[in-house]
């Protein structure tokens, strides 16, 4: 057997991989809906807490910087195990895949909340005194006139940020949520082959390779000129 | 003299330990234009900022068309509609057509419905002589234009006083001429106006009164020949010298 064909068959072995390959695609179907579920409610949360900060309420403010900071500065998956092996001492038991959303999705809640803030602040305030001057009230002029604008601006780096946090679903794996590399990893270990392997990291591909290259189209696409 | 649709009685704005405006007094009749000038900083965008309060005054009280701007009572949104403010930046919305620009406030202030806006966004956009735009957005359009469409976006509520600061001060000076001609229409058509304003031509052939204003408060007033000619207060003829130089 030639060297070629001795790396074929651990990396790339057609029979294992047969095998496997609904156990991988059902890993991608968890992926998928942990990455909704992240992108959805995380994205939600900050522009919900940017807009609470645009109040201007000072200790409403602290809380949510504070808040904000805390998540941009534990690693998620840190807090993965904190929310999975924490709570249950606090009498909830969130499954591995609830524990690995919310964690995530705080995590992205706190980063877009940044970037959704400084969007609104990028607003001159020329914008908010035209239309305050022609009666609109404070929320008006935020919905109509200050987030439109701000939105634009926010999107390519909202894009990026939310690609890398959503990645982070593999780590989902460590609280054994049936995703794609979980389901490769016990798989490589069932057929103590790591073809499995190789297929995690193509259906990672298949996933995100399309988003990354949309999120570069976006890019250029949302650039602002004025 | 008709009875004042605008009074500021002893307004005073402090920003921190600045003393910006120190007891201004100012009272505006209906069909009145009164033209403001100053040396930078004596607070005349101060003063008209308190007029709508897009300012807080630290002390006094304005009264515009029987409206208590000041009072906490008083649907502030609502009164604002009858003060129409044109900015030195225009302050258009880059993300609205000039269509748009003109009929939020229409919309969701005045609770028209988007037909109706658009009618009268329209009436007003060909009062300016821009009818021809509507659907462009401001980054398509020239400075003098973008101005025009400012104005416009005020006069669509049918405001019953029109504040101008500084309009054509940000504006290529073979621009000027066409914002002017827009200005001295709504005069005609009765426009009670404040502007605030270097355009010395346009003040002695449109205004009624000429304001001129230092450090806070308003030194000397009279109709446009007075104060141009015959300025009583040393201050003033320093100031209207330093500009006949230019
Ligand atoms: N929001 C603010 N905070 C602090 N200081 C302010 C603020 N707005 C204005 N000032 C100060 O108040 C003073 C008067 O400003 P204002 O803009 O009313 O002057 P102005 O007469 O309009 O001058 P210009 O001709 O340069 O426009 C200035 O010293 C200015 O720096
Ligand atoms: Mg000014």
């Amino acid at each position: 057997m030639s060297t070629w064909d001795r790396f074929v068959e651990t990396f790339f072995n057609a029979k294992v991989m047969v095998k496997y390959l609904p156990d991988i695609l059902s890993g991608m179907v968890v992926t998928i809906e942990l990455a909704v579920l992240i992108v959805l409610s995380g994205l939600f949360a900050g522009l919900v807490l940017a807009l609470l900060r645009a109040l201007a309420i000072r200790p409403l403010n602290w809380l949510i910087i504070f808040v904000v900071d805390l998540f941009r500065s534990l690693p998620p998956l840190v807090i993965i195990v904190l929310i999975y092996f924490g709570l249950p001492a606090a009498g909830v038991s969130p499954s591995g895949f609830v524990s690995t959303w919310l964690s995530l999705a705080f995590v992205l809640m706190a980063f877009s909340e940044e970037i959704f803030w400084a969007g609104i602040t990028s607003i001159p305030k020329g914008q908010w005194e035209a239309s305050r001057s022609t009666g609109l009230s404070f929320g008006q002029t935020l919905i109509n006139v200050v987030l439109p604008q701000a939105l634009r601006l926010t999107i390519p780096p909202l894009t990026n940020r939310t690609i890398a946090i959503t990645k982070g679903t593999a780590l989902g794996t460590v609280v054994a949520v049936a995703e794609i590399l979980g389901q490769a990893s016990s798989a490589v270990s069932n057929s103590y082959n790591p073809s499995p392997l190789m297929m995690g990291a193509a259906a990672y591909l298949v996933l995100f390779l399309p988003v990354v290259v949309a999120a570069r189209w976006i890019e250029t696409k949302f650039a602002w000129k004025r | 003299m008709s009875k004042p649709i605008v009074e500021a009685r002893e307004i005073h704005k402090h920003f921190g330990h600045l003393h910006v405006l120190k007891g201004v007094d100012l009272e505006v009749a209906e069909r009145e234009l009164v033209f403001v000038i100053g040396p930078s900083g004596s607070g005349k965008s101060t003063l008209l900022r308190c007029l709508n309060r897009l300012e807080e005054p630290s002390s006094g009280s304005v009264v515009v068309d029987g409206i208590d701007m000041l009072d906490p009572r008083t649907d502030i949104n609502h009164a604002r509609q009858r003060i129409g403010m044109v900015f030195q930046s225009f302050n258009l919305y880059p993300h609205m057509t000039a269509l748009g620009n003109v009929t939020l406030a229409l919309r969701k202030v005045a609770g028209k419905s988007r037909g109706e806006a658009d009618v009268l966004g329209m009436a007003a956009l060909e009062r300016v002589g821009l009818a021809d735009r509507a659907g462009h957005t401001p980054g398509q359009l020239s400075g003098g234009q973008q101005q025009r469409v400012a104005i416009a976006r005020a006069i669509a509520l049918e405001p019953r006083v029109m504040l101008f600061d500084e309009p054509t001060s940000a504006l290529d000076p073979e621009l000027v001429g066409s914002v002017l001609e827009v200005m001295r229409d709504l005069r005609q058509s009765g426009m009670t106006m404040i502007v605030v304003s270097h355009e010395m031509g346009f003040a002695r052939n449109a205004a009624d009164r000429v304001v001129f204003m230092d450090d806070g408060l308003i030194v000397e007033q009279g109709p446009p020949a007075a104060i141009f000619e015959n300025p009583t207060q040393e201050r003033t003829r320093a100031f209207i010298g330093q500009i006949q130089r230019h």
